[in-house]
């Protein structure tokens, strides 16, 4: 049996179309409608309650807390005040990424750690000889991610904390409904968002509570259908999707740095030793291999491969997560690993890895793409992430 | 007087395959099985009315893909049904399951170790990784590295180059686990004792090891082997049985144009000035062939079958230094039902996969002090599959087949095998499996208890060791049977060696059977 979400009592008779899918050994839900695109809706229009339990989650304590996960990420955690958050990825020895996730400062310190893949060895072993105590409260914690441009307006109406100072990748220990929750402003759409962390045998009352007074805002529960689509559209890494995990991958080829998935913007050049240093500044000097980049496939290229089998443009409303090679002159210059029809956007979008120099905004390349059995290929032009970035998402 | 071009000795899976591919290459093939059943350690038999049992080998999973393949086995009746789960009972009353799905398998490692479930990810990497390392090693056949003959040294300096390309990391590993016990090995990954103890089991089966003794670490090795590349990619049970396996290899050969002829035993080969001329039936009569190829082991194959004294000194010496010393018994239970064990009372999905006996490191290795020591162990360890689970054609309706591997049972014992001493130990075992499933008594209909004197007995393996010899880092690859002669050949033109006990060896694999046979194709001549 798959084990399921402290919320599961609530959205388990929501999934009307029985759309489970798996996430880290968990029962969750792909839509909660047939399709996702009211839930899609939510996100970018109103306020979607998405369940991210699944998360793996661990409190780290102690006076050398801060130091831990500052020899272990790639971002300066030292300069983490309490009441932040950081997204960061972590490297192995040779800067290449073994996961990513957030990083919140609770109080001095305790931190609590987000990430994709189970990692309490990982952390242990960069704990050894140091003063801190690492606790898994993956499953004692619960989370769910209200997203959407009246998510705040949503928790104005059940929680006393001020949430027009509380700033993006800020976060705030308060009530809601009664219930202790932590919030941070957060999230993995590209929008106004938060996320909220409970106890878990109170989650299905904070559901309650969000769902009720998300009612009048049109807020909708949303499954990972619809996440995935907002994602895409904020140009947001996903593992086991865009890279690989370096303690998974079968062979070099299969891993990442963090410049070649498009955070190379997380690695510190001036902080102290950590986890792939000295990888990461040869990395740096020499230029990146690989870029991750955007790609907006061209609209006319599109449709003529269609219409030559008297087909219109077949759009999906679920994004895709298969490998698709790009070409650049006749020749394979990379390789798009997810992509969607944004309804917002009104575009075709992929997230592509693309090998030097082929990576610079403004290439055109072309696509993959199978029409009646056979492989064609589409133009795209490659775009600077993220394909959305609207300003209520930090204002 | 009848005449062949080449003979086969012995209808186990591995004298079989090496007669499917010769006939396959155009030669008039003949099999002889002494046994009036096909398959040696591969059979299956109805030893019970109405009950089939896997009498020996009782899973598949390291068979060779490539003899899949070229036999078109699935054609001539190879069905491998799913084995996916192993449950160890602790002495705590709990259990440690490995569930075919890799999700459910993480969360009961992390009731009882989170750190091992994260191990476990790179641990199965790692492994994935060496076997890959010594995959290539079990297609090939071995070089000489004492030799300076071209092939010799083109086969040595592609093997070099082999390893050199598995860098630096994953070299160092491959030494540690070629030296290592499995347990030390395993103490490097993880730390619940159990999940050791259970993965360390596979380290010592047929060996006389224990899981603290130096090089069964490798034989971990030979067993995850199957995982990435066997049959199908995990350990299985063949429909109808292991003999079925045999009767398909069988199929197989004679839609190429073999002979197979069983209650037929061959008392010797026939040798004239250095060269085998056929072989003499324990009838009298006579079969002439110009190539003969014995799939029996090592022993039989030189001490009985020719004359020791047509034989170089060095080769005699050497397999009489050859270990076989059986270290295995097997337990063949008829049963009125389904037994229930108190970790996972009532039936469930637990019962369609293995459950091990192997509660903790220390459990087994004192199960292998009792046997150092020349005796069975008091509380051995168990490998208990019940194929009617899964194959509902192995026993009448609502019955069932209950198949235990035991480990260790001397051949050795300390004044030798008798009846009661045979019974004792069938005791022993049910005793032991009573204390995790207390109803297993009273659902016994039939017992089939089986030591190394009787595997010995029966199928003619010496001393009882399942794999023709121990497959011990002493005795593999260029040293199997014996060095100098670890390439098919014998010291008698046209008499070969394809059984276990050449290189690869061991399990129901069938690499030994194939490459002797292409290596007899390859001399050509008839």
């Amino acid at each position: 049996m798959l084990k399921t979400s402290p919320f599961h009592p609530r959205t388990a008779p929501l999934v009307r179309a029985q759309t489970w899918r798996r996430w880290s050994g968990y029962q969750m839900a792909s839509a909660y409608d047939p399709h996702p695109d009211r839930e899609y809706a939510a996100i970018r229009n109103a306020a979607a309650l998405i369940d991210v339990s699944p998360l793996y989650k661990y409190r780290i304590t102690g006076p050398d807390a801060a130091r831990l996960l500052d020899r272990m990420v790639t971002r300066d955690v030292t300069r983490c005040r309490v009441g932040q958050v950081f997204y960061t990825p972590w490297c192995d020895a040779a800067g290449k990424v073994i996961d990513d996730g957030t990083i919140s400062r609770l109080d001095e310190g305790t931190f609590r750690l987000t990430s994709a893949e189970s990692s309490l060895r990982w952390l242990r072993m960069n704990a050894v000889g140091m003063h801190v105590a690492i606790e898994d409260v993956s499953e004692s914690t619960g989370a769910v991610s209200l997203q959407g441009p009246l998510a705040r307006l949503v928790l104005q109406q059940v929680s006393p904390a001020d949430f027009g100072a509380l700033k993006y990748f800020r976060l705030v220990q308060t009530t809601l409904r009664e219930i202790p929750v932590t919030i941070s402003r957060t999230g993995y759409t590209g929008d106004l968002g938060y996320e909220i962390w409970v106890d878990a045998p109170r989650a299905v009352d904070l559901w309650d509570a969000l769902i009720e007074a998300g009612k009048p805002f049109g807020i909708a529960p949303a499954g990972v259908w619809a996440l995935d689509i907002a994602r895409i559209e904020a140009g947001l890494v996903m593992l086991d999707v865009d890279y690989h995990s370096a303690h998974r991958a079968m062979i070099e080829e299969q891993k990442s740095s963090p410049y070649e998935i498009n955070l190379g913007w997380t690695v510190s050049a001036d902080k102290g030793p950590f986890n792939g240093r000295r990888a990461l500044a040869a990395e740096r000097a020499r230029g990146p291999a690989w870029a991750f980049v955007g790609l907006e496939v061209e609209w006319d290229s599109l449709e003529r491969l269609f219409t030559a089998h008297h087909l219109p443009p077949h759009l999906s409303s679920i994004a895709w997560r298969t490998s698709a090679p790009i070409f650049r002159g006749g020749l394979q210059v990379g390789y798009a690993s997810s992509g969607c029809w944004s309804p917002l956007l009104k575009k075709s979008l992929a997230l592509a890895h693309l090998r030097a120099p082929h990576f610079v905004a403004g290439t055109w390349v072309t696509i993959e793409i199978t029409v009646e059995h056979q492989r064609l290929q589409a133009d795209a032009i490659v775009r600077k992430l993220p394909f959305f970035d609207p300003e209520r998402k930090r204002a | 007087m009848k005449r062949y071009d080449t003979i086969v000795i012995g209808g186990g899976h591995n004298g079989l395959i090496a007669a499917a591919y010769l006939a396959r290459g155009g030669r008039k093939t003949l099999v002889l099985e002494r046994r009036p059943v096909l398959g040696g350690a591969a059979v299956t038999e109805e030893v019970f009315p109405g009950f089939k049992y896997s009498v020996f080998s009782y899973v598949v999973s390291l068979l060779r893909p490539e003899i899949i393949r070229d036999l078109e086995l699935p054609r001539h009746g190879l069905q491998i049904l799913p084995l996916e789960s192993t449950v160890t009972p602790l002495e705590n009353g709990d259990y440690l399951a490995a569930w075919a799905d890799p999700d459910e398998t993480r969360r009961e490692l992390c009731r009882h170790s989170p750190h091992d479930a994260d191990a476990a990810v790179l641990f199965g990497r790692l492994m994935h990784h060496m076997a890959m390392a010594v995959k290539p090693i079990l297609g090939m056949v071995p070089p000489d590295p004492a030799s300076l003959a071209p092939s010799d040294l083109r086969s040595l300096l592609r093997l070099g180059g082999h390893f050199r390309s598995l860098g630096a990391t994953r070299f160092h590993a491959l030494h540690k686990l070629m030296t290592m016990s499995s347990a030390d090995y395993l103490d490097e990954w993880f730390d619940f004792d159990p999940l050791k103890a259970t993965k360390s089991a596979s380290g010592i089966i047929g060996t006389f090891l224990g899981p603290r003794s130096p090089g069964s670490a490798y034989v971990l090795l030979h067993h995850y082997m199957g995982e990435i590349d066997g049959a199908f990619r995990a350990w299985g049970f063949q429909k109808g049985g292991t003999g079925a396996i045999s009767d398909s290899i069988a199929n197989a050969a004679r839609s190429f144009g073999a002979d197979v002829r069983t209650g037929v035993g061959v008392e010797r080969v026939l040798v004239r000035d250095g060269r085998a001329t056929g072989v003499a039936l324990s009838t009298g009569e006579e079969i002439a062939a110009s190539v003969v190829v014995s799939g029996l082991d090592p022993r039989r194959t030189f001490m009985q079958l020719v004359e020791p004294k047509e034989l170089p000194g060095g080769l005699v010496e050497g397999v009489g230094r050859y270990k076989f010393r059986g270290s295995s018994g097997k337990v063949n239970l008829a049963l009125d039902g389904l037994p229930s064990f108190t970790c996972m009372p009532g039936e469930g999905p637990h019962l369609r996969g293995a459950v091990s006996i192997s509660p903790s490191l220390e459990y087994l290795e004192r199960a292998y002090d009792d046997a150092k020591y020349g005796e069975f162990s008091r509380q051995p360890y168990m490998d208990i599959v019940i194929p009617s689970m899964i194959d509902p054609g192995m026993a009448p309706p609502g019955k069932h087949v209950m198949s235990i591997f035991v480990q260790y049972a001397p051949y050795h014992l300390n004044g030798g095998w008798t009846d009661s001493k045979r019974e004792a130990f069938g005791d022993t075992v049910v005793k032991t499996l009573a204390r995790h499933a207390p109803n297993i008594e009273s659902l016994i209909l039939h017992r089939q208890v089986l030591t190394p004197a009787d595997i010995e007995r029966i199928t003619g393996l010496s001393e009882g060791n399942i794999f023709q010899g121990e497959l011990a880092l002493h005795q593999l690859f260029f040293m199997r049977p014996v060095p100098r002669w670890a390439k098919y050949r014998t010291p008698i033109r046209g008499y070969w060696q394809c059984g276990a006990g050449t290189h690869p060896g061991g399990g129901i694999m069938g690499g030994s059977g194939r490459l002797a046979a292409l290596e007899i194709l390859k001399e050509g001549g008839r």
